[in-house]
C-alpha cells in the first residue's frame, strides 16, 4: 500500500481494442456466472434439497394411495415432479440485480458488449445449471428402482427437456430483475413456482382430478410437461406424448423471453 | 464542429429527469491529451454529465462527442475509446480481481496473451500484491478503488472519464492514483475528464477546469487563470469579541471588496493583501470590543472562484470542508 515502495510503473504500450463478438460476450457472461455458483453454495442448495425431499415424501406418503386408484408405477410418476421442481425458478436473476446494485451492471454497459449476450449468457449458465440439478434427482430415481423405456437416450432426452423447459421459465425472475432492480421482488418471484408446480398432475393423473383443479390443470403447461417427460419412463417413443409437452415450453418460453428481453431494454435503453 | 485534436466536445447538452434539468446547457471542449477537472458541489451535474458522455444517458438536447464519435448515434465506438471509472467501484466480489481484469479485456475483444501482457502492466497500478488473486468480497475500499480504475484501463482507451476517483481513499492511495492519472498523461497523452468535488484534487491535476453548479457551466479555464480573473486576495481575520461590530468596520475600508462571515471568521476579498494586512489590522485595534486571533493573507483559491461566480462556497454547497488540509478533512467531516 505504500507507495513509496512501489516501482516505477513500467512504460504501456497501446492496444487495440475491439468488438469481441456476440459469441465471446455470450461465453464470458456464462463463464463468469457458472464460475460464481459454486463460490456462493447456498444459493443453490434449496433447489438441490427440494426435489429429493419432495420426491421421497411424495412416494412414501402417496405411493399406496396412487397405486389404489390404478397409478402402476408411482415412483417413475413422481421422478418428473421432482425435476419439474429442481429446474423451475433456478436462476442468476438475484446475481444480476446484485450487479445493478452495485454499478457492475453499468461497467457492463459501459463495454461494447452485446446487450443481448448479457441476458443470454446468464440464461446459458442457467441451462448448465439446471442440467446439472437434474443428475442427483436421476440418480434417487435409479436408486429406488425408477427404469427408462426409452433407454439412456431417453434419460438424455428427458434432461434436455427438463432443462429446456428450465430455461423457459427463467425469463419470468428476469423480467421481474430487470425491471424492478430489487432483491425482494426477484425473491418473490419463486411463488410463480407454486400455481404451476402444485395445480397439475403432480400427485395424481389428470384422469383423477375434478372439478376447478382438473380444469386449471388442463390450461396448466407442466401437465403436458410432466406427460411428457411421464411416456419416456414408461411408454417409450411417444411423439404424440412428446410434442404436447415441447409446445408448452416454446409458448412458456416466448412468453417469459419477451418479458425478460423487453425488460433488458427498459434497463439499458439510455433515455 | 469539433476539431480532430478535441477528444471531448458538448453543445448545450441538456438532460432532464422529469422537469429537473440536472445538467442545463452545457458547452465544452476537452483537447486531447488534457486533463480537464469537472469541479462543482454535490448535485451540481457531474456525475450526470459523465454518464452522457460516456453513453450511459442520452442527451435531453444538444451534442456530444468523445474522441470523434458522437455519444448517441454512434455509442458503440466511443465505448472502444472510452474507459471510465464511476463515482462507486463497480466490482463482482464473488470473482478475483485478477479475473475481472480478464473478463474486461475479453469484453474489448483482447485475447487471453494480450489481457495477461495488459494485466501485467496494470498489476503496478492496482498495487495490491496477491490480493489479486483472492475474490474482491475481501478488498478494503481503496484496493477496490484502484482495481475499479484499472478496469478501466484494460483496453488502453483514448479517453479516461473518472467520476470522482479519490472519495474514500486515504493519502496514499489518492496520491497515487493522481500520481498514475498525471503518467497516463504524460506518457501516452491521454485525456482525462476528470470529476471531483475536492478543490486541491482540480487544482494539482487538471490543466483547465470546468466548474458547475446547479446544472450549468459557470466558469472555465486553468485554475492559475480562474484564480487570476479573481484579481484579489484574501485575507482571513478570526476575531474574539462581536463579529458584526468587526464586520462594520471593516466594511469602512476602501480596499475591502467583499466580507463573507462564518461565526467568528471573517474571509475578505482585497485588491492588494500585502498593502491591505496593516490598515485592517490597525482599524481593529482601534475597537475595543474586539480582540483579533488570527489574521493571514493568502493567495486565491478554487473555491474563491466558485464563491465568486456563485455566491457561495463550495463546501457550503456540497457540505464539505474545503478545508485548507484537503480532502482528508472533507472526508472526515461527512
Amino acid at each position: 500500500m505504500n507507495s513509496s515502495t512501489t516501482a516505477p510503473a513500467p512504460p504501456v504500450t497501446r492496444i487495440e481494442p475491439k468488438n469481441a463478438g456476440f459469441l465471446r460476450d455470450l461465453t464470458s457472461v456464462a463463464y463468469r456466472a457458472l464460475r460464481a455458483i459454486p463460490r456462493d453454495p447456498a444459493a443453490v442448495i434449496p433447489a438441490l434439497i427440494i426435489p429429493l425431499f419432495f420426491f421421497v415424501v411424495n412416494i412414501g406418503a402417496l405411493e399406496s394411495v396412487a397405486e389404489g386408484i390404478g397409478v402402476e408405477d408411482f415412483r417413475a410418476f413422481q421422478l418428473p415432479v421432482a425435476i419439474v421442481f429442481a429446474v423451475t425458478g433456478v436462476s442468476r436473476a438475484s446475481d444480476l440485480v446484485t450487479d445493478i446494485s452495485s454499478g457492475y451492471f453499468d461497467r457492463l454497459l459501459l463495454t461494447p458488449m452485446s446487450r443481448t449476450a448479457l441476458l443470454l449468457g446468464l440464461m446459458v449458465a442457467d441451462l448448465v445449471l439446471v442440467m446439472a440439478l437434474c443428475v442427483p434427482v436421476l440418480i434417487l430415481g435409479f436408486l429406488v428402482g425408477v427404469e427408462f423405456a426409452t433407454g439412456v437416450l431417453g434419460a438424455v432426452v428427458f434432461v434436455l427437456i427438463a432443462g429446456l423447459w428450465g430455461l423457459a421459465f427463467t425469463g419470468f425472475p428476469y423480467a421481474i430483475a430487470l425491471r424492478t432492480g430489487s432483491p425482494a421482488a426477484v425473491n418473490s418471484s419463486f411463488l410463480l413456482f407454486f400455481p404451476f408446480a402444485f395445480l397439475t398432475t403432480s400427485f395424481l393423473p389428470l384422469e383423477a382430478l375434478t372439478g376447478w383443479l382438473a380444469a386449471i390443470a388442463d390450461y396448466n403447461p407442466i401437465t403436458y410437461l410432466l406427460a411428457s417427460l411421464r411416456s419416456l419412463l414408461s411408454e417409450g417413443w411417444v411423439w404424440a406424448d412428446l410434442w404436447p409437452g415441447l409446445l408448452a415450453i416454446l409458448i412458456v418460453g416466448a412468453l417469459s423471453f419477451t418479458l425478460a428481453f423487453g425488460a433488458l431494454r427498459g434497463r439499458v435503453s439510455r433515455g | 464542429m469539433a476539431s480532430s485534436d478535441t477528444a471531448i466536445s458538448a453543445e448545450g447538452v441538456e438532460r432532464r429527469f422529469g422537469n429537473l434539468a440536472a445538467v442545463d446547457g452545457v458547452s465544452l471542449e476537452v483537447k486531447t491529451g488534457e486533463i480537464y477537472g469537472f469541479l462543482g458541489p454535490n448535485g451540481a451535474g457531474k456525475s450526470t454529465l459523465t454518464r452522457v458522455l460516456c453513453t450511459l444517458l442520452k442527451p435531453s438536447a444538444g451534442r456530444a462527442s468523445v474522441a470523434g464519435y458522437d455519444v448517441e448515434t454512434q455509442p458503440g465506438e466511443v465505448r472502444l475509446r472510452a474507459g471510465v471509472a464511476l463515482q462507486e467501484a463497480a466490482l463482482d466480489d464473488k470473482q478475483t480481481g485478477a479475473e475481472m481484469l480478464s473478463l474486461q479485456g475479453r469484453f474489448y475483444g483482447l485475447s487471453a496473451k494480450a489481457t495477461k501482457a495488459r494485466v501485467d502492466q496494470l498489476i503496478t497500478l492496482v498495487d495490491i500484491g496477491d490480493a489479486l488473486d483472492r475474490r474482491i468480497g475481501t478488498y478494503s475500499g481503496g484496493m477496490k478503488r484502484r482495481l475499479d480504475l484499472a478496469l478501466a484501463l484494460v483496453h488502453d482507451p483514448q479517453v479516461l472519464f473518472l467520476d470522482e476517483p479519490t472519495t474514500g481513499l486515504d493519502p496514499v492511495s489518492r496520491a497515487k492514483v493522481w500520481q498514475e492519472v498525471r503518467r497516463l498523461d504524460e506518457d501516452l497523452g491521454m485525456t482525462v475528464f476528470l470529476t471531483t468535488q475536492y478543490l486541491e484534487e482540480a487544482d494539482e491535476l487538471a490543466d483547465r477546469v470546468g466548474i458547475i453548479n446547479q446544472g450549468k457551466l459557470v466558469a472555465e479555464g486553468s485554475p492559475a487563470e480562474l484564480k487570476r480573473e479573481i484579481g484579489t486576495d484574501v485575507v482571513i481575520v478570526t476575531v474574539d469579541g462581536d463579529p458584526v461590530k468587526a464586520r462594520e468596520t471593516l466594511e469602512s475600508l476602501s480596499m475591502v471588496e467583499r466580507i463573507e462571515a462564518n461565526g467568528p471568521s471573517l474571509t475578505l476579498s482585497v485588491s492588494d493583501g500585502p498593502s491591505a494586512i496593516s490598515p485592517i489590522a490597525v482599524a481593529l485595534a482601534q475597537v475595543p470590543e474586539i480582540d483579533v486571533v488570527e489574521l493571514s493573507l493568502r493567495r486565491p483559491s478554487l473555491d474563491d472562484v466558485f464563491l465568486s461566480v456563485t455566491g457561495e462556497h463550495i463546501a457550503d454547497s456540497s457540505s464539505f470542508m474545503a478545508s485548507p488540509s484537503g480532502p482528508q478533512n472533507a472526508q472526515e467531516s461527512k
